[in-house]
């Protein structure tokens, strides 16, 4: 059960900060309940339970901004809390930029996105115990082989976020999230591999069957046993899909908009212009019902919506909250995203690279001698300069066919000229996390192995 | 100096009596272990950019985490409110794990001070005038800004976290610590021509205000200004396998990825690491001791006592070049009858402690540093790092280089843009050629995430040189 963090408190504390000299305020409260399970070789290891909450607490005075929070909602800590924030934004600068958007801007009523479903929070933990039990085992029956396991667990979360601004803005909703991964090892000589493969969905009825996650993963792990390292060239890529959402991670960070203010992106005064491929169609949706990444409305209270980042290969727009809009004198995207402490931040709904017309043997047949990653490793990339290099494992692809695994390579190049090198798109996009891609062929990057 | 036992049975509804009788509820349904972890963290932040303070912020962290352990099986439940009402519900919730319901009375509990003082701190930054704080990022900005005029912009930040821990343990144990934190960061860009490139530096530990001189701010600055300058003119990197020469301090990260999480006892119990099984085999060439040393005065990576209530201690995982042990929490310990070495950490009382580094580092050997660089024909000499990753199981690990150069014939040549090594964790250390006479901890601003859980480390490392490694650059 969760415990309201109610409206009409936030309400209270937002008036407390007003009555103590703040121009304007905002208080965010979260309440979640956890629950997770792992399973390792059959036993349950570990369960967590738990309910949590906390108030956070944005203070403006004339342009100075403090943010403090607290996870102790006690009547004494509400105090301390709108007494330090309060105090705080009396000792920063004046940020011209630093002010609450308008009211007319802000989410008006809440659409159901159906991203809260009772069910995940009414599943018995028996149930929960015996989804975890059941991927692990269908994971270690695939082969015999996979000799091992690090687990599997189900882990799941019901929040709740209420915001609350001096602005006129109140509203808050409830969502869920529910998972299933596991992690088989397989092993083969010396060799020792692990797969992971998961599900991750906001109603429990999406989230694939346990029995699939556990083919998925013990294939995974098999597929890389026998993995060596290749020759050091320049070769064509493939990225797997679920290897290919790392690449939008990346072009995320690129278009962030405190990235763009900062001066601190590759894609800096860049709107506008044919940046990527024409097969390359990027898309950020708040709204889609069910997604992982939908919210009706964002860290600033604005309603949430769809935004075409990069349409048909033209960068049409940043993701932005309020306050980079106003840095950049631009519209905000709607993708602020708030935790309990600090300014808001910026976060995706759900976003995905669209759909082409291939399917991924298609694109793997279209390759003589190149690269086909599965997985990649590492934090190689800098959306400064653009410049990416990261670990790879994957696969070989020799006259259109997939030859052997291939290990302890890293693939490099600049996001620059990877965006306009993607020659193939695929059909296989599925949006399971709040990030997606289909798989993808670059045209050339140097592979580094021997 | 604040007791802790005394700051939670003083400030909140519970007393001493009361941690007695929730360790009982924790054990009522069986169980063969349990605790209790008492955690209040105020964390302030202060951050500059654009030449302005534009945030400030305090956080107030409190809970307590309930864990009760039967065999290898794990129950765990927190609360956000310190008052023994609420922890009887997580104690009871925490107690599911077991199920062979038993009359359990009070678990008596005697009051034990950790037996080391690591981190005496006076002038805790969250407790200075802000106006203070405010001074040293100023001075951020302006140094840097100093250094060179194509430094454009400049984002500073302070960090402090001011902990309080108590642990209540079913074997009888209350001890409590106080953990002081505090950490400063600066980043800068570069621009020259639209050519834009960024350096960033920082540093600290388990130290207050008095720490941050004049001048350590004036290096902070200049390190990141620097880094940044220096790769406006950087090439592209090269790509393929070849020597690699570190520098000392914070590329010690390599030890953090080849073989420190591998070396965590949970991997190893299970038979999921690399490194499972191959205590007394060699791993490393003989130049080789890498040591995990959590009790260093003043560091990021140091604990008077672990999460668990266990001191810290110096762990030789790697003795000129053989394997010698892991990084045991309680739980892998008791299970593997290892002794106990002080590494059960978590993030905070919201979750699980297990096996995690503290500080990670190669001890120094006696060649000399620019010995080391001559000696290579072609190569790559790599000083500054950003994170890195690695993949327990099959060993890989990454770490991306971001600042490097190029050794020509015995010198270092041009800079080259920012690349990811990537080798072998029980292989890699075999190649090691040489080891300086220079060994350097870094600076101490490094994170270590594992399971979704985020603990500070340290690292260090002389000059070292490996004979073969895949660089990952573009050339």
């Amino acid at each position: 059960m969760i415990e309201n963090l109610s409206s009409d408190l936030l309400a209270r504390i937002v008036r407390m900060a007003l009555d103590r000299g703040a121009s304007d305020a905002e208080a965010i409260g979260i309440s979640s309940s956890e629950f997770s399970v792992e399973v390792r070789l059959g036993e349950v290891e570990k369960l967590t339970e738990a309910t949590s909450r906390g108030i956070g607490l944005r203070v403006l005075r004339h342009g100075r901004q403090a943010s403090c929070s607290t996870s102790d909602t006690g009547e004494a800590a509400i105090e301390d809390l709108v007494s330090t924030a309060v105090d705080l934004a009396s000792r920063t600068s004046v940020d011209e930029a630093a002010t609450l958007p308008p009211a007319s801007e802000m989410a008006t009523n809440i659409p159901d996105l159906q991203i809260c479903d009772p069910e995940v929070a009414a599943i018995p933990t028996a149930t929960r115990v015996e989804l975890a039990r059941e991927a692990e085992a269908a994971a270690r029956a695939a082969d015999s082989r996979i000799v091992n396991s690090e687990g599997a667990a189900f882990s799941s979360v019901t929040s709740e976020v209420t915001l609350v601004s001096s602005a006129g803005f109140a509203g808050s909703y409830r969502s869920s999230l529910c998972s299933l991964a596991v992690a088989p090892i397989a092993r083969e000589g010396q060799q020792m591999q692990v797969g992971y493969w998961g599900d991750r969905r906001r109603r429990l009825r999406d989230l694939q069957s346990a029995r699939e996650i556990g083919e998925i993963a013990a294939r995974r792990a098999l597929r890389k046993l026998g993995a060596r390292k290749v020759s050091t060239g320049t070769f064509p890529v493939v990225f797997e899909n679920t290897a290919a959402e790392d690449l939008l991670r990346d072009l995320f960070e690129a278009v962030n908009g405190g990235a763009i203010f900062r001066r601190a992106s590759f894609l800096v005064g860049r709107l506008g212009e044919a940046i990527a491929s024409p097969l390359v169609t990027i898309v950020d949706d708040g709204i889609l019902p069910g997604g992982s990444g939908s919210r009706p409305f964002d860290g600033d209270g604005l309603p949430s919506r769809r935004t075409v980042v990069i349409n048909q290969g033209v960068l049409e727009s940043y993701l932005l909250n309020s306050y980079t809009a106003r840095k950049l004198n631009l519209p905000s995207t709607g993708n602020a995203t708030r935790g309990l402490t600090g300014a808001p931040s910026i976060g995706v709904g759900n976003f995905f690279l669209a759909p082409g017309v291939s399917t991924p043997d298609e694109i793997i047949r279209s390759v003589p001698n190149g690269f086909y990653v599965t997985e990649t490793i590492g934090f190689g990339f800098n959306p400064v300069t653009g410049d990416y290099s990261r670990g790879a494992a994957g696969w070989w692809i020799s006259n259109g066919e997939l030859a052997f695994p291939v290990e302890e390579v890293t693939i490099a190049g600049n996001l620059r000229d990877m965006l306009r090198g993607i020659e193939m798109t695929g059909d296989d996009l599925h949006l399971r996390g709040k990030i997606a891609s289909p798989t993808i062929k670059i045209d050339r990057m140097t592979v580094s192995g021997d | 100096m604040v007791n802790p036992i005394r700051f939670f049975t003083e400030r909140f509804p519970v007393a001493i009596g009361d941690i007695e009788e929730l360790l009982g509820t924790a054990l009522s349904q069986g169980g063969d272990y349990a605790d209790l972890y008492f955690e209040y963290t105020v964390v302030n932040n202060l951050s500059l950019e654009e030449q302005i303070v534009k945030t400030a912020g305090r956080s107030i962290n409190q809970g307590v985490g309930v864990r009760v352990i039967v065999g290898e099986r794990s129950g765990y439940a927190y609360c956000d409110a310190i008052d023994a009402t609420e922890i009887r519900r997580a104690a009871a919730t925490a107690a599911h794990i077991a199920s062979q319901p038993r009359a359990v009375g009070p678990v008596g509990v005697t009051i034990r001070r950790p037996e080391q003082n690591l981190y005496p701190v006076e002038n805790i930054i969250g407790q200075q005038p802000i106006e203070r704080r405010i001074e040293l990022l100023e001075r951020l900005d302006s140094s840097a800004r100093g250094f060179d005029r194509r430094i454009r912009e400049v984002q500073a930040g302070l960090a402090d976290e001011y902990k309080v821990v108590m642990i209540a343990t079913s074997t009888g144990v209350l001890i409590g610590d106080v953990q002081p934190l505090a950490r400063m960061r600066v980043m800068c860009i570069a621009d020259e021509d639209g050519n834009l490139q960024s350096g960033v530096s920082g540093g600290g530990g388990r130290l207050g205000i008095d720490h941050f001189t004049s001048d350590l701010v004036d290096r902070y600055a200049r390190e990141a200004a620097r880094q940044a300058v220096v790769q406006l003119d950087a090439r592209e990197a090269p790509a393929g396998s070849m020597e690699v020469v570190l520098g000392p301090g914070w590329p010690g990260i390599l030890l953090h990825e080849a073989v420190g999480h591998g070396l965590e006892a949970d991997f190893n119990r299970k038979g999921s690491s690399a490194f499972s099984g191959m205590i007394g085999q060699r791993v490393a060439s003989d130049l080789c001791t890498v040591v995990d040393e959590g009790t260093i005065p003043h560091r990021r990576g140091s604990l008077n006592i672990d999460d668990e209530g266990n001191p810290t201690s110096r762990t030789v995982l790697i003795e000129k070049g053989i394997l010698r042990g892991y990084l045991q929490d309680r739980l892998s310990a008791s299970l593997t009858g290892a002794s106990l070495t002080g590494n059960g950490r978590r993030e905070s009382y919201r979750h699980l402690p297990m096996p995690r580094m503290t500080n990670t580092y190669m001890t120094s050997g006696e060649s000399d540093p620019e010995e080391i660089i001559r000696s290579v024909k072609r190569g790559l000499y790599a000083v500054q790092f950003g994170g890195g990753q690695v993949d327990i199981t099959s060993g890989k690990f990454v770490f991306s280089a971001s600042e490097a150069y190029l050794i020509e014939d015995g010198r270092l040549t041009a800079p080259v843009k920012g690349a990811t090594l990537i080798g072998n964790g029980p292989q890699s250390l075999t190649r090691v050629t040489a080891v300086g006479n220079d060994l350097a901890l870094d600076e101490g601003i490094g994170t270590c995430g594992k399971d979704g859980q985020s603990v500070p480390v340290g690292v260090g490392m002389p000059t070292i040189a490996i004979s073969e490694m895949t660089v990952g650059g573009t050339k």
